[in-house]
């Protein structure tokens, strides 16, 4: 087997030892919970922001580029809220987030740990008998699980908004026929195949990203390299479960 | 009590460790001395299970602990303090919540006797008043302190300290040398330092060993040190010139 191979399949085995690790049962149930909250405030509530100004912009440019790309009389101007609602339900919403997300909360992570562990942080939790990979990586994974699918569904309505805002204000399209258009042919499915979605972009970013992280050694240098790796391979990641995910769930 | 037989390690078949067989002495300050790169370290993390032993025996109390699964592993180091190094406090919280971290994982204790016992190990190692600071806001002297307040926080039967007074003044080295000597006595611990202070080893060593390439070279008592004729532990205990003068002046009958 050639070496790159070798190395994939080792960092698959080391990977799934990890989440062995990581979803053991936790020794105190309190501090975990507590850590829960944490890490939800940390990497939940601290992305809405940039969150929230992607996606109005998102929104308005989908608007704008359907509304010239479809100039023609054949197409009555609400298929552009219907297509600004499915292609941020369908696709920008889920996967745009999650790939910004890996950005932010992904370096986040993978420097956060990388720096715990090359000052020795995670053995002084190990030698207090503590298991370290769940304790720092299992409230991670959670938050990211649980409020992802929350920051998509914002991240639609305020899409939805901004198109309306970007369509109104260039005169592409009227308010009427926008807010028609968002409602015409909804199909719920969608809503769920997104969110379901969210979760498991979710759940690959933290895991990723701590497996980085918890894994880094050496000094300064290797933290940051492994801080780049843990964005890059999460992200990547991301759009290949995007790919299979979209064949298991809509075809 | 810890006993090791027969240690072997090797990084990359370089080895670093070869035949270390030891018997700590319980409830005494042991010291682990030699060289940087003779492998303290190493040894160290072996003797608390952070590396694993290619060969030989590690025993807490009969236990053989290198054998023992995580679990199991789990249970015997929530009797092991342990101050790194560098203190490796978590950053993100605050003295107090450093310090209680054992207590609000082991102990069912309510808020009003962690933060009790919280005081009580801060004020046995003399501070006072930085409970609600961060590390990056105290002295790297203030940061061992606090480190060695939550390795003791739970009233550990072991306590390992990694080059506890490495990047401090003499001034707050002696402190925490004698701070160490006295949490020996007083909790009744059985500590194991790694330095290559010999100033550490002759204020509070009970027992001393000396690596040498890996192996272990000499052990004995801080007295003994000083009659030795091992020319490495020699050259190593007597490598300033204000060391060789007080060998020197001790040998021509000063004192």
């Amino acid at each position: 087997m050639t070496k790159p191979f070798r190395e994939l399949f080792s960092h698959i085995g080391r990977y799934m030892i990890l989440m062995g690790r990581v979803f053991a049962p936790p020794e105190k149930k309190r501090m975990y919970y507590r850590q829960t909250i944490k890490e939800i405030e940390f990497l939940g509530i601290n992305s809405m922001g940039i969150v929230a100004i992607i996606s109005v912009f998102i929104g308005a440019v989908i608007t704008i580029q359907t509304a010239y790309n479809t100039e023609s009389p054949l197409y009555p101007s609400y298929l552009l809220g219907l297509a600004v609602r499915d292609i941020l339900l369908l696709e920008f919403s889920s996967t745009i987030v999650a790939l910004i997300l890996s950005g932010k909360i992904g370096s986040n992570i993978a420097s956060e740990l990388g720096t715990m562990r090359v000052t020795e942080q995670i053995d002084a939790l190990e030698i207090m008998g503590v298991n370290s990979a769940s304790y720092l990586i299992m409230p991670k994974i959670v938050a990211a699980v649980f409020f992802l699918p929350f920051l998509t569904i914002m991240s639609i309505f305020i899409g939805l908004f901004g198109g309306w805002l970007g369509g109104v204000a260039t005169g592409v399209v009227s308010s009427h026929d926008y807010i028609y258009g968002i409602q015409y042919a909804f199909i719920p499915y969608y809503v769920t195949y997104t969110l379901i979605k969210a979760a498991i972009f979710g759940f690959i970013i933290t895991s990723v990203s701590s497996y980085r992280g918890y894994y880094a050694y050496g000094g300064a240098l290797q933290v940051g390299k492994n801080s780049t790796r843990a964005v890059v391979e999460s992200s990547i990641i991301v759009l290949i479960f995007n790919y299979v995910l979209t064949q298991l769930l809509l075809t | 009590m810890i006993k090791i037989e027969h240690l072997y390690k090797e990084f990359q078949h370089a080895e670093v460790l070869k035949d270390i067989s030891v018997e700590f002495q319980e409830k005494k300050t042991n010291m682990i001395i030699g060289q940087s790169g003779s492998g303290k370290t190493v040894l160290l993390k072996c003797i608390i299970g952070l590396l694993d032993i290619d060969q030989g025996r590690i025993l807490y109390d009969d236990i053989v602990f290198n054998q023992l699964n995580f679990k199991k592993k789990k249970e015997i180091r929530k009797n092991i303090g342990m101050v790194f190094q560098g203190g490796a406090l978590f950053d993100s919280e605050t003295v107090e919540q450093n310090v209680k971290f054992p207590l609000d994982m082991f102990t069912n204790m309510t808020e009003d006797e962690k933060h009790r016992r919280v005081n009580e190990c801060l004020e046995r190692v003399n501070i006072h008043n930085v409970n609600s600071l961060y590390p990056a806001e105290i002295s790297g002297g203030m940061q061992k302190r606090v480190a060695i307040a939550r390795a003791i926080a739970l009233n550990p039967k072991y306590l390992f300290f990694d080059e506890p007074i490495s990047g401090l003044d003499p001034k707050t080295a002696i402190r925490i040398d004698r701070l160490i000597g006295e949490l020996t006595k007083d909790i009744e611990t059985t500590t194991i330092i790694n330095t290559h202070d010999m100033n550490s080893v002759m204020e509070i060593g009970d027992k001393v060993i000396f690596l040498y390439n890996g192996e272990k070279w000499w052990e004995g008592s801080r007295e003994e040190i000083l009659h030795s004729d091992n020319p490495e532990l020699n050259d190593f205990v007597f490598a300033t010139n204000l060391a060789k003068t007080v060998r020197d002046l001790r040998k021509s009958g000063h004192t």
